[in-house]
């Protein structure tokens, strides 16, 4: 019991130092640099607490929850030694985990109103625009993980798909029309929930050690890359598509 | 205490939305193709159930806690009166050097305790046998994300093009790459989407909506955006430029031995 005591005490208090950097920029802003009092100092000390707590059951859940569940799935995709079944089972994750987030949901609308404002969509399409929107982006994350596990199959070397792909956004960033650009920009940073970002690196790395002749450090990593850099291509591709007709 | 019950109830039902999705997934697998359950099942359940728990609270205390006052903070800090009054008023680029200090400590210090970048740091410390240290990335990443928002708000500031810096920044990560160490160049790349998750968002659209909305001549729908493309860059630059500082100095140290 004193050892499980002890062990929860040391993780509330790894978890409160990863807080301290936090706290202590935002007292010094506030008390230093603005010189004003905090406003509801009594919501902003429970709302630390429950941040830290948090943090605490998130960290210990990776380990007993998502990380074993990612590496028990790689391991039985690769034993099954189907191709079709382990990229399926790529793009659904990618597909399933971005089309209902939040983040990306908040976005779609948000390019869309952008896109009415200025006069580039009837504001009768608002709503498709956002959806196609967000099925774009959910597709290119999907091809993204399919593509970034094909790469630690085969064993390509990340650095050319990646920087070819960012010459991509380079020059679409050209042509693509003004509007769109942040909006896509913004795309690659929230379709990487905190969810799926243990899920898919364990996945990753169990799949490079579990195949043979791959490093799990120098192949298994990558995949966030991938998720990050296709919905920037797609978004852009999109509007390009829908405002060029 | 009502509110906040009912603040987390809400915020759980969040979480679980967003959960479903995988959980459907997984256990279609499972089920029907690998027709096998996943080991020590009562264990993993118990760790979903943990991180749901943990991301709701963590949500939630942020909410509470974090973002309102950074919101403020940030528009504080932009606001015409908090600048003239340290300076005569003219909207010189060095006026702003608040806005660049407190971009550059809040990407910083959100970027610590980002929970994604937590787990990465774990998977990438188990993976290289304990050479790169869970709390040196998390540092490299950090450093990175500060110094990109400090270098975005200067760019909403000053109003020079942002696929200048893209592009710049990214001629510099193809440089590095020729020259990094091979092993950690993966790593790297992932350590950009990382860091634009729950934590760092919400405080850097604040930040750059409003400074933006406050500085003449800028248009928040195109100048406020941006940030968050930097915040995934420049984090592959530091933690590439970590593993060759890490390199030339186990090089340093084998020259000086022999």
């Amino acid at each position: 019991m004193k050892k499980i005591l002890l062990r929860s005490f040391h993780k509330v208090k790894t978890a409160f130092f990863d807080l301290v950097p936090i706290i202590a920029v935002v007292m010094f802003f506030q008390l230093v640099v603005l010189q004003q009092p905090f406003p509801n100092l009594a919501n902003v000390l429970i709302g630390l607490v429950l941040v830290v707590f948090g943090l605490m059951f998130f960290v210990e859940g990776l380990e007993i929850g998502l990380f074993p569940i990612g590496e028990n799935l790689s391991y039985d995709l690769a034993k099954k030694g189907s191709v079709f079944w382990l990229l399926t089972f790529s793009f659904l994750l990618g597909f399933s985990t971005t089309v209902a987030e939040p983040a990306l949901i908040a976005v779609a609308k948000e390019a869309a109103e952008v896109a009415v404002q200025f006069d580039l969509l009837p504001a009768s399409e608002l709503n498709s625009y956002a959806l196609g929107l967000r099925i774009s982006v959910a597709v290119s994350v999907g091809l993204a993980i399919l593509i970034g596990v094909l790469r630690i199959i085969k064993g390509w070397p990340i650095y050319y798909l990646i920087i070819g792909g960012y010459v991509v956004v380079m020059i679409m960033t050209i042509f693509a029309p003004k509007e769109i650009i942040g909006i896509a920009y913004d795309a690659g940073g929230v379709t990487t929930s905190t969810i799926t970002v243990p899920l898919v690196t364990a996945l990753g790395v169990g799949l490079a050690t579990v195949i043979q002749g791959r490093s799990p450090l120098t192949d298994g990593f990558g995949l966030i890359a991938f998720a990050s850099l296709l919905p920037m291509i797609f978004v852009m591709g999109y509007g390009m598509v829908i405002f060029a007709s | 205490m009502s509110d906040l019950i009912e603040n987390l109830l809400s915020t759980l039902l969040d979480t679980v939305i967003d959960v479903t999705p995988i959980v459907v997934l997984i256990a279609f697998f499972q089920i029907v193709i690998f027709k096998k359950s996943i080991p020590n099942l009562r264990k993993v359940l118990l760790g979903v159930f943990f991180v749901i728990i943990g991301l709701a609270l963590f949500l939630m205390g942020l909410e509470q806690a974090l973002f309102p006052v950074g919101e403020i903070m940030a528009t504080q800090l932009s606001a015409p009166d908090f600048i003239s009054q340290k300076f005569n008023g003219d909207y010189v680029w060095l006026n702003y050097y608040w806005i660049y200090i407190f971009a550059f400590l809040i990407g910083f210090s959100t970027t610590i305790a980002e929970p994604s970048l937590i787990a990465v740091a774990i998977k990438a410390n188990e993976v290289s046998g304990g050479v790169i240290k869970k709390n040196d990335l998390r540092l490299a990443v950090a450093f990175g994300v500060g110094l990109a928002l400090a270098v975005g708000t200067y760019r909403i500031v000053s109003g020079t093009p942002l696929y200048l810096y893209i592009l710049v920044g990214y001629i510099v990560v193809i440089i590095q790459t020729i020259f990094a160490p091979k092993d950690i160049i993966a790593l790297a790349y992932d350590s950009g989407g990382v860091t634009t998750s729950t934590v760092t968002v919400p405080i850097v659209a604040a930040l750059g909506l409003g400074l933006s909305a406050v500085i003449p001549g800028r248009n928040p729908a195109i100048d406020g955006f941006g940030l968050i493309a930097f915040a995934s860059l420049f984090p592959m630059i530091t933690v590439l430029g970590y593993a060759q500082i890490i390199e030339i100095m186990i090089k340093f140290k084998k020259n000086k031995s022999a």
